[in-house]
């Protein structure tokens, strides 16, 4: 596997070092190239500040979607459904064009890019992040609410003390990932026009006509993006189980 | 004067009637053992008692509160009953003085000092003082269900229930929970305890209750109940209790 990954990528250099690539457009060196490279990798702004927005959006709607759900009354656990069934249903990009062009038309509320960008991210996500809630609180022995209510505990402490903290931990590794996903996905905002880190690499493809390298570089932000939140989240998880022991 | 008084009590989970027409009077200060095979509703009784189960036909009234599922009268009840788990349900991500300082605090609406104070002097009596800031998992199990004990002496209960506490336990650490009771029983309180430590019945109980099927078979004083069972199934019972 290893050597196989070497060989791959020795021949995708040498390959560049022919006529059908042109480095130059993002050849540091140069003057040219290190003007690109700094105007792509400035989107990185945008896509950062925006996944941070709407994941945080996402986590907060999710909760609140997950506990209906988590209700012995039938009419909340109904909500709770119809929200994710119909929320999940919808594609990001999808949500993205409604949110940006019907949502106006429909209630007179005008959002700027940034914002349908995040609204329309966090309210996908947010189905998802319903569902991890769930499962995670779910996963919370009967014997520690009624510890709760032995020492009468109300309902909103008793989620806020016992049970949520318990529960936040479990479920970090799934929130990760769908930070993870969410910076993914935020490529999709490109098509309203945010000037994020794929819609600053298609403005350089229509102006350079180089679209293997640019893409190229746009993989290489992406992934260095992703791993930075991986060992953040991993960092985390070791955090809060250190303060366990 | 009586402070739980159960009246005509049953309690179903599906078709299954773990309460079968319960009546049962505790006075104040009284201390209950209430003993019986698995599955014969001693557990679903004391649980009603402070509402974890709601019954479904008859009446309990505890200090002077009818139970319904109204929230004020669950307030009520809930301050005035404490319980104690077979599995000691102590909150696994706080510390013992933060498990112990939590109902005092946003139940009770102590301020920190006062709390970390009723907390400490219930850890002594309790004799675990130097515990205070470890997690649950660094204590053995009979530590563990003392600091539960401790943390329902911090709500200040009237009526205290103790569902099977030593059911869990390693043999060696029964007899210091057992120690932490009887200690408790001097002072008061009104205890309900359900267990099979025969011994400790006859050393602490003013009246021992034997449950089978969701029924009470036999009530009395332990010396009496002990010396001549007037049921066979009770003769039964502790016989192969007193022989395992």
């Amino acid at each position: 596997m290893k050597r196989f990954l070497i060989l791959a990528s020795a021949f995708l250099l040498l390959s560049g070092c022919s006529n059908n690539w042109g480095w130059y457009v993002v050849d540091p060196t140069t003057n040219t190239g290190w003007v690109n490279l700094k105007f792509m990798a400035s989107g990185a702004y945008y896509t950062i500040i925006m996944s941070l927005t709407a994941i945080l959006i996402s986590v907060v709607v999710g909760l609140l979607v997950a506990l209906p759900g988590l209700s012995t009354k039938r009419g909340w656990r109904m909500f709770n459904r119809t929200y994710v069934e119909i929320v999940r249903a919808v594609p990001i990009l999808v949500l993205i064009l409604w949110v940006y062009y019907g949502l106006p038309a429909l209630s007179g509320i005008t959002l700027n890019v940034f914002w349908a960008g995040v609204l329309a991210l966090a309210l996908s996500d947010s189905a998802f992040q319903a569902e991890i809630f769930r499962a995670g609180i779910q996963s919370i022995a009967r014997g520690q609410y009624e510890a709760a209510q032995s020492i009468s505990l109300n309902y909103r402490d008793t989620m806020r003390y016992v049970i949520l903290p318990q529960a936040i931990r479990r479920i970090l590794p799934a929130l990760g990932n769908q930070l993870v996903y969410m910076m993914k996905m935020s490529s999709l905002v490109s098509v309203i026009g945010l000037q994020e880190l794929t819609r600053k690499a298609n403005e350089l493809v229509v102006s350079e006509y180089r679209p293997l390298e640019i893409y190229t570089v746009l993989v290489l932000e992406y992934l260095v993006l992703i791993l930075i939140v991986s060992a953040g989240v991993r960092w985390l998880e070791r955090r809060l189980k250190a303060s366990d022991t | 004067m009586t402070i739980i008084s159960m009246r005509n009590v049953s309690k179903f989970f599906g078709d299954f009637q773990a309460l079968k027409d319960v009546s049962l009077d505790v006075a104040a200060g009284e201390r209950v053992v209430v003993c019986g095979p698995s599955g014969s509703g001693k557990s679903t009784l004391i649980r009603c008692i402070n509402r974890l189960e709601a019954h479904e036909a008859g009446e309990i009234v505890v200090d002077g509160t009818t139970l319904t599922d109204a929230p004020a009268d669950l307030d009520k009840i809930r301050g005035t009953v404490g319980m104690v788990f077979q599995q000691f349900n102590l909150f696994p991500h706080l510390t013992v003085m933060e498990n112990l300082c939590l109902g005092p605090r946003r139940v009770l609406g102590l301020t920190d000092a006062e709390a970390r104070a009723r907390a400490m002097s219930h850890l002594e009596r309790v004799q675990i003082p130097d515990q205070a800031d470890k997690f649950p998992r660094q204590l053995s199990g009979g530590q563990q269900q003392r600091v539960a004990i401790a943390r329902s002496l911090c709500m200040e209960p009237r009526i205290l229930l103790f569902d099977e506490p030593t059911s869990a336990l390693d043999p060696e650490m029964i007899a210091e929970v057992l120690d932490v009771m009887t200690e408790l029983a001097s002072t008061g309180i009104t205890m309900i305890v359900v267990t099979h430590e025969m011994g400790f019945a006859r050393r602490v109980a003013d009246r021992m209750v034997f449950m089978d099927n969701g029924e009470i078979v036999e009530i009395g004083a332990p010396e009496d109940v002990f010396t001549a069972p007037k049921s066979k199934r009770f003769a039964t019972f502790i016989k192969q209790i007193l022989n395992h």
